[in-house]
């Protein structure tokens, strides 16, 4: 590292990339900060061109080109829904590019490589080998194309650390070879972490995923950080490792608001034992729990005579809100409830969704003002002084048993505290317990109406109603 | 001595990194993590050069596959990230 033009241009890069971070703290000043990002990122692009005086080079050019339109016409088509899947599957591309490089690298210089910079190569390999295989099991699965439930394929546990055995092996050894024996090192290496990015993603399931995409997330910025050390570059070392650093804290988050250890989501055991049973038993016996709620079946003319009597109300939605695809139906029956003077919040549960932040996005896009959004703990102390409080498509997050139920899985999990509000609407599909497997004692709550069904139709006739009245 | 600077520099991003996106409100999270994402493909530098300096063909053709799939992380990262970030409005 020699403190040149180009050394001074990657801090100056580096720095630009932190500023732009911070703005991304407030909504108003976000938008700059991406593009302060985005500008960053084009400097040191170019710059890396110029330094190397290889701007003139056709294959370069045309490749940069190729991909920006790719990532363009990507970018520009994605639907707010699917954006998960589009995460997923970039931060597989951004592996499957590091992975390349450090097998290009290996396989050019070899032999001009300090120990320090072989043994990088090699972990870059890894690294990024797992994050594309990862990353495409992922997305795959968040875009329904593989099942859902957590695969667990016979003897699962021992394959996977014969794997893990294997990759520290050839870490040791690869360094150490030289000419063709280290390069065929290097793609057995690549091969068997392809295969352990599939052993431990294939075994989370759906609804774990915001901790998984988070991680992959953090694996990709490490994929390129380890790359940066492979080739001396400071850059490369710094902006991977922001990357990396970001991941883990959104997994930390994820992980905490899930109530699950980050080795229980990728282990893929699902909620405990109890949670199995409690599982099977709503199944088999579905009777007294449709009975029970029929009982408690309203009509819509009822839920709007509420809700035209209310001063404030909290809208929770969940990811069956996304599914049902009701975030317009959400609006109309916000922009009514205004209309008429009452007061209506959104309540985000930071694990709603199938990534962090799912739902602000979703509702954002239907220009729900992001004043309206609020986080849970600003939230929760104000349910007790709301007359209303409808949930689309949530459960596990508004479960109370997390609160009062010692015992079971969603013990202890931070939810949102529904069940104080003067009225809770529940405008769910059905009454089947969420992930967790925990039946949700909010349903069978004197105060509770439930409104099973499609939420979308369900708030359709909520909100004629309610212009009726 | 240069191969620690280069680790002092890691841990210290590391640590910068994690002290400006704590501060990040969950609001923003979607769009974070896609910004994070574009940024992870940094590594395209990486692929020019490999591209650019490369002795054999094979490593030259790795390279710009590289290339392209670090641009379609970019590109794709940074647009779909303005794109969110353009939709969360404040009241009128």
């Amino acid at each position: 590292m020699k403190f040149d033009a180009y050394t001074i241009i990657s801090f100056a890069v580096i720095l630009a990339t932190i500023l732009g971070i911070r703005l991304l703290s407030s909504p108003r000043t976000a938008v700059t900060g991406n593009r302060l990002g985005a500008i960053a990122m084009a400097t040191a692009i170019v710059t890396v061109l110029i330094h190397n005086s290889i701007i003139g080079l056709p294959v370069v050019i045309i490749s940069l080109a190729i991909g920006g339109i790719i990532g363009t016409i990507m970018a520009l088509r994605v639907s707010m829904i699917r954006i998960p899947q589009m995460v997923a599957l970039l931060n597989g591309l951004g592996g499957c590019a590091s992975l390349l490089v450090a097998i290009a690298v290996i396989l050019d210089g070899f032999s001009g490589m300090d120990m320090f910079n072989r043994v990088s190569g090699q972990l870059a390999v890894i690294v990024g080998a797992i994050t594309l295989s990862g990353s495409l099991v992922a997305a795959g699965k968040l875009d329904k194309r593989l099942p859902q439930h957590p695969i667990n394929l016979p003897g699962h546990t021992v394959i996977t650390l014969l794997a893990l055995a294997g990759l520290c092996t050839l870490t040791i050894a690869q360094p150490h070879l030289t000419g063709s024996p280290a390069f065929i090192a290097c793609i057995i290496t690549a091969l068997i972490s392809l295969t352990f990015g599939v052993l431990i993603t294939i075994r989370i399931g759906g609804a774990d995923m915001p901790v998984a995409i988070s991680l992959l997330n953090s694996y990709s910025g490490l994929a390129a950080s380890i790359c940066g050390f492979a080739l001396s570059d400071p850059l490369l070392i710094a902006i991977g490792a922001i990357v990396g650093a970001s991941g883990l804290i959104l997994t930390r988050i994820m992980c905490r608001a899930m109530n699950r250890s980050l080795f229980d989501v990728i282990t893929g055991s699902t909620f405990s034992p109890p949670a199995a049973i409690s599982h099977n038993a709503s199944s088999e016996t579905p009777a007294p729990t449709t009975a029970q709620s029929n009982e408690k079946t309203k009509t819509p003319s009822d839920v709007a005579e509420i809700l035209a009597s209310a001063r404030k109300i909290i809208i929770i939605p969940g990811y069956g809100m996304a599914l049902a695809q009701a975030q317009d139906r959400v609006k109309k029956l916000y922009e009514l409830c205004c209309k008429r003077g009452i007061d209506v919040k959104f309540a985000i549960h930071p694990v709603a969704g199938r990534m962090p932040g799912h739902m602000n996005v979703l509702l954002a896009e239907v220009d729900i003002p992001y004043e309206n959004l609020f986080e849970m703990d600003d939230i929760n102390p104000l349910f007790a002084d709301t007359d209303a409080a409808i949930i689309v498509g949530a459960c596990d997050v508004v479960n109370p048993a997390a609160i009062t139920m010692e015992g079971t899985p969603i013990y202890g999990m931070p939810v949102l505290h529904v069940h104080e509000a003067r009225h809770v609407i529940v405008c769910n599909l059905d009454t089947r317990p969420g992930y967790s497997g925990v039946e949700n004692p909010l349903y069978n709550e004197v105060n509770t109406i439930m409104m099973l069904g499609n939420a979308a139709e369900t708030l359709d006739h909520i909100t004629e109603e309610l212009a009726r009245k | 001595m240069n191969n620690l600077i280069l680790i002092a520099i890691f841990i210290v991003s590391t640590l910068v990194g994690y002290k400006v996106i704590s501060d990040v409100p969950s609001l923003l999270h979607t769009p974070l993590m896609s910004g994070m994402n574009a940024l992870s493909g940094i590594t395209v530098t990486g692929a020019v050069i490999a591209t650019g300096l490369a002795i054999t063909y094979s490593s030259e053709v790795l390279g710009a596959i590289a290339i392209i799939l670090a641009m379609v992380n970019v590109v794709g990262g940074f647009l779909v990230t303005d794109r969110m970030l353009k939709m969360f409005k404040s009241k009128k």
